[in-house]
């Protein structure tokens, strides 16, 4: 094959002068685009105050870290056995909370869904209300629940069921929404009345979208609970905090590493049961 | 109840009758399918009660501390309730809301925090998922080596990494910035790879037989299908970041998460409250802003195709 020489291309771009001609609207738009998000990356750099010197010392430092840490070694024995006891509680927590959280969630999410409770108002206000529930982070819900029943695992679980009542309330109410009518209307025409409508035309369709929410929340729980032993609330990430405090790297690393297993493993068997349940087809 | 005909009706004569030993195995059939059913759902059930208690147990679960400490959840809400009243509305509004210039400017910097950390993050993203998409590289040992490297950025929480960084780089929002680009990268790069994945093959057959090297085949080939899907995610991404910066300050990685914990421990009632409706009120906003670009961005795809 020869290549085009320029007389060919010449010959082209006469023929489709549409395609070669410079989009100067497409481009300038582009340009504006990309200015103003490097703008705003350098105005925050700037604004931020980031030392860019300490940067490479903060590197160098790292690497020193990344050397202490090899290899992950937990001590002792009867320390290793704290730090799985550690991570029992921390799956207790995401377990418990995941749990906790849907069953409380669920309810308010057929107020929250259109086409079972039709009543404009109730539909904006539990909207905004599990919005709001939403956008309170679960270590900020854990620090609230720590001051209420005190330093813990029980706290942690608390606190998750907190922030999932607010993410599964929508997702499970938009689940809902996205509902095949037909069903309800079949049974309310066969005589049936609201509430049969919801529990044998509604539930049937969406009870299995709901159940694999939940799984495939419950990894992303699983890391969410690692972490709230930070304030305080129980399970792996207390024990990891202290040991980062002390500058502990070998266990440190263990304890990442127990983390990566676990969080791996609770994925694995969440998708295998998403699957069992709903089949191989994409998840919504 | 349905009405049920009586023989003789002449309704029943349309309908044609099963033969009763035909009509028997169908019950029996049924029958065994409900029971079956049943056992699966008991032994579900059981499953999941002895899941529950055993997690009750290793939890520290205790009914009766939490029956007799719930009060203190509505009072804690209770007490982070301002003193207000509508003759005084103004006054006790900037009291409740005194510390407003500083929670503003910090705001500022926990949304800056998250832009910049998402935007880093995507970059790296971005640079990743090519390598990671088993449609581009021929090499198994770097799509396993590239996967394995974003799902262990994915997988440490971005706070851990921030505990970390911020005993490397000093205090400051630096370390909050880092710790969210790492994390975001193996996020985006874990759901880019994704959509490259998904492309259609045949413009990068095209670009590769006409001559085009690796960089062109990205370039030319991949990159046009997949930039509105990428910005759509790098967005999502940015929402979820906003509510992470904002707890960054909690191990001292900057922005409003400093101030809040401050608050918090040493029982400052009205500023956590007030603190909180800031963060909830960007939050929100934030959400409705880049709901609507991203749909916005995935119409201009649905157009596109």
């Amino acid at each position: 094959m020869t290549a085009l020489d320029d007389e060919n291309r010449a010959a082209i771009a006469e023929r489709h002068p549409e395609i070669f001609r410079t989009d100067w609207r497409r481009r300038s738009m582009i340009v504006t685009g990309l200015g103003a998000a490097v703008g705003l990356f350098l105005f925050g750099i700037v604004q931020l105050d980031i030392p860019l010197k300490r940067l490479s010392d903060g590197l160098f430092m790292l690497g020193g870290f990344l050397r202490l840490m090899l290899p992950p070694d937990p001590g002792s024995w009867a320390q290793a056995l704290i730090y799985l006891h550690a991570l029992g509680e921390t799956l207790s927590i995401a377990f418990l909370g995941t749990l906790g959280g849907a069953l409380l969630a669920f309810p308010a999410s057929l107020l929250a869904a259109r086409n079972v409770v039709a009543n404009r108002i109730v539909h904006f206000l539990s909207r905004r209300g599990l919005d709001t529930i939403r956008g309170i982070d679960t270590l900020i819900w854990a620090l609230i629940w720590v001051g209420v029943v005190g330093l813990g695992p029980f706290a942690g679980i608390l606190a998750l069921v907190c922030s999932d009542f607010g993410t599964f309330g929508k997702l499970f109410s938009e689940a809902i929404e996205a509902a095949d009518r037909k069903p309800v209307e079949g049974i309310q025409a066969a005589g049936g009345n609201h509430l049969h409508g919801i529990r044998f035309g509604l539930l049937p369709q969406v009870v299995p979208i709901l159940l694999s929410q939940v799984l495939y929340y419950f990894e992303s729980n699983t890391r969410s609970a690692t972490i709230i032993g930070i304030v305080g609330a129980g399970g792996i990430g207390l024990q990891l905090a202290e040991q980062i405090r002390v500058l502990e790297w070998q266990r440190v690393s263990f304890l990442i590493l127990l983390i990566l297993v676990a969080v791996s493993a609770i994925d694995w068997i969440s998708s295998k049961l998403r699957f069992a349940i709903i089949g191989r087809r994409a998840i919504a | 109840m349905l009405p049920v005909l009586s023989p003789k009706h002449p309704m029943r004569a349309a309908i044609p009758e099963l033969p009763q030993a035909r009509l028997q195995e169908l019950a029996d059939h049924y029958a065994n399918a409900v029971a079956a059913k049943r056992r699966q759902m008991s032994l579900g059930s059981a499953f999941l009660v002895g899941a529950v208690l055993a997690a009750g147990w290793m939890g520290d679960v205790d009914p009766w501390k939490f029956a007799e400490n719930f009060w203190r959840f509505p009072a804690y809400f209770a007490g982070m309730v301002p003193k207000f009243s509508f003759a005084s509305a103004w006054v006790d509004l900037a009291e409740w809301f005194w510390g407003l210039p500083r929670w503003m400017r910090l705001l500022g910097d926990t949304l800056l925090i998250a832009y910049v950390g998402t935007l880093t993050g995507a970059i790296g993203g971005f640079v990743l998922c090519f390598l990671a998409s088993a449609n581009l590289v021929r090499s198994r040992a770097i799509v396993f080596l590239t996967r394995r490297a974003l799902e262990f950025c994915r997988t440490v929480p971005e706070i851990v990494f921030a505990l970390i960084f911020v005993l490397a780089f000093g205090l400051g929002p630096l370390p909050g910035v880092l710790a969210l680009a790492i994390h975001t990268m193996g996020a985006l790069g874990k759901q880019f790879a994704e959509v490259v994945e998904n492309i259609d093959s045949k413009p990068i057959e095209g670009v590769a037989a006409s001559g085009g090297s690796w960089l062109q085949i990205v370039r030319f080939g991949a990159v046009p299908q997949v930039l509105s899907n990428f910005a759509s995610y790098a967005l999502l991404r940015f929402e979820y970041n906003v509510r992470s910066a904002a707890v960054m300050g909690f191990v001292g990685a900057g922005g409003i998460g400093q101030d809040l914990i401050e608050a918090v421990r040493k029982f400052y009632f009205t500023d956590v409250s007030a603190i909180l409706l800031l963060i909830v009120a960007t939050v929100m906003v934030i959400d409705f802003i880049t709901e609507r670009v991203r749909h916005h961005l995935l119409g201009l795809q649905d157009a596109g195709t």
